[in-house]
């Protein structure tokens, strides 16, 4: 069953009318979500009103770590099995993956004035997080840099497999080193350390944010699947108009301005 | 509510992730729409058979 609902064709069909149940679920959550963060949490006895930021900043960070993670599981995917929907699933994940952890490191360096006086340290979490975005950056620099999706999946996913050293160094960090950046306070030995009063509204958060992030992912998938889809109908035309150059030379160079021709016709004409 | 002396700091957190995760959204819906249009153009043409838009 897994297989026949991975396969791309299938992927789009289950897909289709998941997406709108979704996208409103997403909003839906991140209303009552951002509801209970600004009408029902109260101000942090330390932090005051500034332990707002704090709904934004771990949703974020979570998603940060967990589309890295997501990605590592694709990469197996793309190297064990070469299942071509794992590479698709990589691909889709990384620019929202990057732009989570951007979200993080941004306002957690919004919430660290106020409350350490200083925008940023190199401290052990923000700079394992910091390493995360630039190697979300490298990733995708490499996705444009090798133009054919085949030979960039397998260079990718090792790649991928490579930085995922970074995600236990990230959940770790506080512990092995002697950080400015608080200890683990939700997921702990002896339960979290929050009072349920600010604990609950942060899961609402968190749960709103992997809902958006998941769905953003799926759509992002279909597209993916239609830019291959598209790339190898290209091909295809490309490689007919040159196997047959007399009979398109003459009928068709067409009235057309260049951007408007198709690309097969584009690569002859050129 | 009264945010206090650090409102710039908390307002931005969240201007900057309203930006962040709507440029999200746009760029994810602009894109499919015009794969989507791509692939009903090419489509249409390998349909034709002739390359050559009809």
């Amino acid at each position: 069953m897994w297989t026949r609902l991975a396969h791309p064709g299938h992927f789009l069909r289950w897909t289709q009318p998941v997406m709108p149940w979704l996208a409103g679920l997403s909003g839906l959550l991140l209303g009552v979500g951002l509801y209970l963060t600004w009408f029902v949490v109260p101000p942090d006895y330390q932090q005051g009103e500034t332990v707002r930021i704090m709904y934004i900043h771990v949703p974020a960070a979570w998603l940060g770590v967990f589309f890295y993670g997501a990605m590592a599981i694709s990469a197996i995917g793309t190297l064990v099995w070469r299942h071509p929907l794992a590479d698709v699933a990589q691909r889709a994940a990384a620019p929202i993956g990057a732009a989570f952890t951007l979200i993080c490191l941004v306002t957690g360096s919004l919430w660290g004035k106020p409350m350490w006086g200083t925008y940023w340290v190199w401290d052990a979490r923000l700079t394992s997080m910091l390493v995360l975005f630039l190697i979300y950056c490298g990733i995708i620099a490499l996705w444009r840099t090798i133009e054919d999706p085949n030979r960039a999946a397998r260079a990718i996913a090792i790649l991928t497999l490579v930085g995922a050293v970074n995600l236990p160094i990230i959940k770790f960090s506080v512990n092995w080193w002697s950080t400015l950046h608080q200890p683990a306070s939700i997921m702990r030995m002896g339960g979290s350390s929050i009072d349920p009063s600010m604990l609950y509204p942060l899961l609402a958060m968190i749960l709103a944010f992997t809902i958006l992030g998941v769905t953003l992912h799926l759509y992002a998938m279909r597209t993916e699947i239609l830019r291959r889809r598209v790339r190898a109908l290209t091909l295809r035309e490309a490689e007919r108009l040159d196997a047959s150059p007399s009979s398109v030379r003459g009928a068709s160079i067409s009235q057309e301005p260049m951007g408007q021709a198709p690309i097969g016709r584009v690569v002859q004409s050129l | 509510m009264t945010l206090g002396h650090h409102a710039g700091y908390i307002l931005g957190a969240y201007a900057f992730t309203a930006l962040v995760i709507g440029g999200l959204i746009l760029h994810a819906l602009r894109d499919h729409r015009a794969r989507k249009r791509e692939l009903d153009r090419l489509q249409g043409e390998v349909m034709d058979g002739s390359g050559v838009r009809s």
